[in-house]
């Protein structure tokens, strides 16, 4: 087949492996379940590193379309449904996010107990899911690897979860289902009026391309399919599910679903609900903008009285994923450049956050703030990585957070309305309210004196954990000293949008 | 030396971080320690080397015309935003940049070796943590170092914000302690405050100037700060006002509050006394000579466009002449020593931007000669020999916290006759700080005030008068520390010179206190790169002199020898004393400001709107769901019987309707 020449194939085929070949081992055998998740994990990082090469490869040779590496299968011709592959630029960068967290989540989950063997299992599937979703161009192949990823994550935290799960694993997963219920309304109507001529299709591309979504209808399907995406995204008010889903997942779940399965959202409003109804997502955005303007600031003062580790990364995560789609709706290159860098940036560095917290919680039993204290002296290791983690998301120059959010308020800053001027000051204004919660966070966890003489006896990070953290620091870090790098592969992405944006929205610098 | 090697004075401190940071913990405590002071030394040598280069050597395009020009050495793209705006990180020299690389390099060296002696204890082993020391002193000289050589105004807030968190770190040193904690947060988010208003100010800026650059704001075509670029740059705002004020004006008003984050200006500057928390000679390099002057380079990089902005000048002015007061006045009743030096601080780089601010007196545009140029260059001059003297004051009180351990001040007096040559570094600060000829300090706040009678005599007395309390709180604290009382000896050794480590450097800072007012600043570091033709004015000089011996004279008085005086005067002006003591009740106002209204007001209600409501919401959605599929469980029975039962009813019923319908 034609098609397993296409490198992309291989980001839905590699963990599909690595499924079968953990089916193979049993339970006792944790050394062989690790070396195939370590196996599966590592040539998935190879494969991202080596998709990256060749995207630039092809934009260094010239190569301007707007998808590289495409290709197609049918699957069902009476509905037009193709596996149809094809990454630019933002794909690219969110397949690399995805590949470094799942390395690290699997060394994160080293020590997993019980059933490691189906812990993995369900783990690989959830990343078949996120990858299949980053290669499809195909409404339907999108929306089918959507589910994929979202379904596991019922198991993985009713099963291994912690505290009060099985109400957290329910109102996740229904709520998600909820939105998509939406979104597949959504889909089903995009498809519809997918061609003025009659010849329907699913392909993302061939869907703008013939731009005949009806005006009137767009005001319809846009809603459902921002909303469908914007409730894994946590957009205020669709964002409960976060705290309590987060707070019982286990540590390499919440790593994986805070780092990369909340990016979907954000990818999935601008590839399909803003590329395909560039109309309704002008007119309407003043609606979206508001609700995640709230996210912003929202879920940065909630984030500052909780007590519970998790609950804090959660609503951090609203207040950061919310700036991701309100960058998003600012519909200029730069402020779209500056949401994928969030979206890179917030993958990692909250996934950093909810594996250090892991690791924490492993050796504590706690994620009470309040009964914990002084843990720089007992643990430096997780410590130091805690407060590289804490002054990445606060925004240190240096570190991805910075370099994500100037892009954003930049760009957001360069609509000179003033509706989307306020809304810009007051999300900018969240870099003051971030630093007092992370900053109350890391004095009270890792200053002051030691609150529970237990604590003392507690030991550093294993080998597999620093490598975990190392992995990430080392990537937060890459990200804020050179950005520009970043930046080069994503920003040409928007442009089709962009340009599919102008006849509506009066966009400055263009 | 080629300007290019500017780039090791950057990239040394950055190495060092690094590696401390990540080898550190392997190494002994007294090697890291070794290495920390010699890659200080090798920065040190280079720094002075270039910046002596850039003034006095020639054919490296620094001078043309006879104007001193500002120098990019290096500057590559760090993150596009767009095509035309573009974030560079880059390193420029110019008169102010140089000058401020000698400043870091002195004082981060100073405090490198003198940290040798100060974070070990009496026998000489380093403490707990000394490597982390280390490590953090390289990150904030690598910082601060990058924040003097920006090109461009975005360089500047990223090294704000990366000054900002070297301080956090080590305010925050003594972890365990509250105290400690507490300040360095409050450090970090006062500062964060500031610098929302500086990003809203790039942002509002480089909207509508189109650039970051220093190039094209305010350095002309012959690399000197141009009048006429500055011009055009506030012109391409197009005359775009906001709430009846320029978008401009409102830029660098924001700009400036960024500014008066890091320097302290009232009322932003309540973080700086609790950062005396961390140790004694982080507050010497970070809290007094360099950090902390941030702000005033930072107006002064931008000078021309405040210049023509005159509404923004004349906010910097009346803030600046405020603080510079205020500060003197709670300096004078403290007993802490740091605190008292610390609000002298404040009170001193209020001199700073005051004099800034009043160089653009007469309204008009900065004429090449005459006075008005005065103030750019009394400041940056000011800012010079401030540093040095203050950073001396610093570490001789570090010195003296060491031997008595105590920052009270009723713990020490008559330490004259145990640390001579302590006492002897501290009275040189003392008069430098004064403004006695011929220390330091005279001749550079001599020039601000001739400055601030330029703009007009009420500035001129006014600062005048905060010269005589400087003098006088000077004193106070000189005499409290080293006479009023025989010193009682409470430890079982008695408190002594400190080891070599530690008075060298106050040797060689006092000997530049002594000497520093003879650099020719007005050939050096004028606004516009040409010489300044100053001379000495002797009304003012001689008057400010009198003003600072009746200070001095006055604080002889009263604390010389102990005496009941100082106690009465408390007595007399109880409530006037206690409100300065306790600074005037700022830190309460934002005390009540940020727990009763942010926490208690905003953030607990969020938390409980969140959990009540919007989530109760979701969870009213699936119990009714839960609910209405209980009441309605029955008619999925499994019984046959009931089914056909229902059946039939259902089917009689649609008959009934039928013949209903027909019949009618």
């Amino acid at each position: 087949m034609e098609i397993f020449s296409n490198p992309l194939i291989y980001f839905v085929i590699i963990p599909m492996l690595t499924l079968l070949g953990l089916a193979f081992c049993n339970n006792r055998g944790i050394r062989a379940i690790r070396t195939v998740a370590v196996v599966g994990a590592v040539a998935l990082v190879a494969l991202a590193v080596y998709l990256v090469c060749l995207f630039l490869q092809a934009r260094g040779a010239g190569d301007t379309s707007e998808m590289i590496l495409q290709s197609k299968v049918t699957w069902y011709a009476p509905f037009n449904i193709e596996l149809a592959l094809g990454v630019d630029g933002v794909s690219v960068v969110m397949i690399l996010l995805s590949a470094f967290i799942v390395f690290a989540g699997v060394f994160a989950s080293w020590k997993m107990d019980p059933l490691p063997r189906q812990f993995f299992l369900w783990f690989f599937l959830l990343s078949t899911g996120v990858f299949g979703f980053f290669i499809s161009i195909d409404l339907f192949t999108m929306f089918m690897f959507y589910e994929v990823a979202l379904i596991p994550m019922y198991l993985l935290i009713g099963v291994w979860g912690s505290g009060n799960k099985n109400y957290s694993a329910m109102k996740l997963t229904l709520m998600l289902m909820g939105g998509s219920a939406f979104l597949m309304l959504g889909l089903i109507g995009i498809y519809f009026h997918s061609s003025a001529d009659g010849n329907l299709t699913m392909n993302i591309l061939d869907i703008a391309h013939n731009d005949a979504i009806p005006h009137q209808w767009q005001m319809y399907l846009f809603p459902l399919t921002f909303v469908g995406f914007g409730v894994l995204g946590a957009m205020f008010p669709f964002h409960t599910w976060s705290p309590d889903g987060h707070a019982s997942a286990p540590t390499a779940v919440s790593m994986l679903h805070a780092g990369v399965l909340m990016k979907l959202g954000g990818y999935g409003c601008f590839r399909i609900a803003i590329y395909l109804m560039p109309y309704a997502a002008s007119e309407l955005a003043w609606i979206f903008l508001t609700l995640t303007g709230i996210s912003i600031v929202y879920g940065a003062f909630s984030a500052c009285v909780q007590t519970d580790l998790k609950y804090i990364n959660a609503y951090s995560s609203v207040s950061h994923c919310g700036m991701v789609l309100f960058a998003i709706l600012m519909f200029n290159t730069t402020a779209m450049t500056g949401a994928v860098l969030q979206m890179l940036s917030h993958g990692l560095m909250t996934a950093l956050f909810f594996a250090l917290i892991g690791m924490i919680y492993g050796r504590t039993h706690t994620r009470d703030i309040r009964d914990m204290g002084g843990m720089m002296h007992i643990m430096p290791y997780l410590g130091v990585g805690y407060v590289l983690a804490g002054l990445a998301s606060l925004g240190l120059p240096g570190l991805s957070g910075f370099a994500a959010e100037m892009t954003i308020f930049f760009g957001s800053f360069e609509n000179a309305d003033l509706f989307r001027r306020v809304l810009t000051i007051i999300g900018a204004s969240s870099i003051v309210i971030t630093a007092v919660y992370i900053l109350r966070v890391v004095a009270k966890l890792l200053f002051g004196e030691v609150q529970d003489e237990h604590h003392r006896t507690l030991t550093d990070a294993s080998w597999e954990e620093r490598l975990s953290t190392a992995t990430l620091i080392v990537s937060v870090a890459i990200i804020g000293c050179f950005p520009n790098f970043f930046v080069n592969i994503i920003s040409d992405s928007f442009l089709p949008v962009v340009n599919a944006l102008k006849d509506y929205f009066p966009v400055a610098g263009l | 030396m080629p300007l290019s090697y500017t780039i090791a004075v950057i990239a040394i401190p950055l190495f060092m971080f690094l590696f401390l940071g990540l080898a550190g913990v392997k190494m002994s405590r007294k090697l890291t320690g070794v290495l920390g002071v010699l890659g200080m030394a090798v920065t040190t040598v280079i720094a002075y080397g270039v910046a002596l280069t850039y003034f006095f050597g020639t054919g490296q395009g620094q001078i043309a015309d006879g104007v001193r020009q500002a120098v990019t050495v290096f500057n590559p793209d760090w993150l596009s935003f767009t095509d035309t705006l573009v974030v560079r990180m880059g390193i420029l020299l110019d008169p102010i940049a140089a000058m401020m690389l000698i400043v870091v390099c002195t004082v981060s060296f100073m405090v490198h070796l003198y940290s040798l002696g100060y974070m070990s204890d009496h026998d000489g082993n380093p403490e707990e943590g000394f490597q982390r020391y280390y490590a953090f002193l390289a990150l904030f000289t690598f910082s601060m170092l990058g924040l003097v050589v920006a090109t461009n105004l975005f360089q500047i807030f990223v090294f704000f914000e990366m000054v900002g968190v070297s301080s956090y770190l080590l305010i925050g040193f003594y972890y365990s302690s509250p105290a400690a904690n507490h300040a360095s947060k409050k450090a970090f988010i006062v500062t964060r405050l500031a610098d929302l208003f500086f990003l809203l100010g790039i942002m509002i800026l480089s909207y509508y100037t189109g650039t970051f650059d220093f190039n094209q704001l305010v350095f002309g075509s012959n690399g000197a700060n141009d009048m006429a670029v500055a011009q055009s740059a506030i012109a391409s705002a197009g005359g775009a006002t906001f709430l009846g004020c320029s978008v401009t004006a409102w830029a660098l008003t924001f700009i400036f509050i960024g500014g008066a984050g890091k320097s302290a200006m009232y009322p932003l500057h309540i973080w700086l006394p609790d950062a005396m928390e961390g140790p004694t000679p982080v507050s010497a390099l970070i809290h007094a000579a360099t950090m902390v002057v941030a702000g005033v380079f930072l107006v002064a990089r931008l000078f021309p466009l405040y210049v023509i902005e005159q509404g923004a000048m004349e906010i910097i002015c009346v803030v600046g002449a405020f603080t510079a007061f205020y500060a003197a006045a709670i300096a004078c009743v403290q007993s802490d020593i740091k605190r008292a030096l610390a609000f002298s601080t404040i009170s001193q780089i209020a001199f700073m931007m005051t004099s800034l601010a009043v160089s653009s007196a007469d309204g008009a545009l900065i004429e090449i000669h005459g006075g008005t140029g005065l103030g750019y260059m009394a400041s940056m001059f000011h800012l010079f020999t401030h540093a040095m003297f203050k950073a001396l004051l610093f570490l001789c009180a570090g010195a003296i916290i060491h031997a008595v351990h105590s920052n009270e001040n009723d713990k020490m007096h008559g330490l004259h006759k145990f640390m001579p040559i302590t006492s002897i570094a501290f009275l040189i600060g003392c008069l430098a700080i004064a403004g006695i000829p011929p220390f330091a300090g005279f001749w550079s706040k001599d020039e601000i005030l001739v400055a601030a009678y330029h703009k007009g005599f009420f500035w001129g007395l006014w600062m005048s008068m905060v010269a005589g309390m400087t003098a006088f709180y000077m004193f106070r604290i000189y005499f409290l520390i080293f006479f009023w009382k025989k010193h009682e000896v409470h430890t079982h050794h008695a408190p002594k010179d400190q080891p070599w480590t530690m008075t060298l450097p106050l040797i060689i800072l006092a000997a530049v206190s002594v000497v520093a007012g003879f650099v020719p600043a007005h050939d050096l570091v004028t606004w516009n790169g040409h010489h300044l033709h100053t001379q000495l004015d002797w009304t003012v000089a001689g008057s400010s002199v009198a003003i600072a011996l009746v200070g001095i004279l006055l604080a002889y008085k009263l604390y010389f020898k102990e005496n009941d005086l100082p106690e009465r005067m408390k007595n007399a002006a109880s409530g006037l004393w206690t409100a300065a003591y306790h600074r005037f009740y700022m830190d309460e106002l934002y005390q009540f400001i940020t727990h009763k209204v942010i926490f208690q007001g905003i953030c607990v209600p969020i938390a409980w709107f969140d959990r009540h409501i919007i989530d109760g919401f979701f969870n009213m959605l699936a119990n009714a769901t839960g609910s209405a599929s209980f009441a309605i469980r029955r008619l999925q029975s499994g019984s046959v019987q009931s089914y056909v039962y229902i059946y039939l009813v259902g089917a009689l019923a649609l008959a009934a309707v039928t013949m209903v319908c027909v019949l009618i």
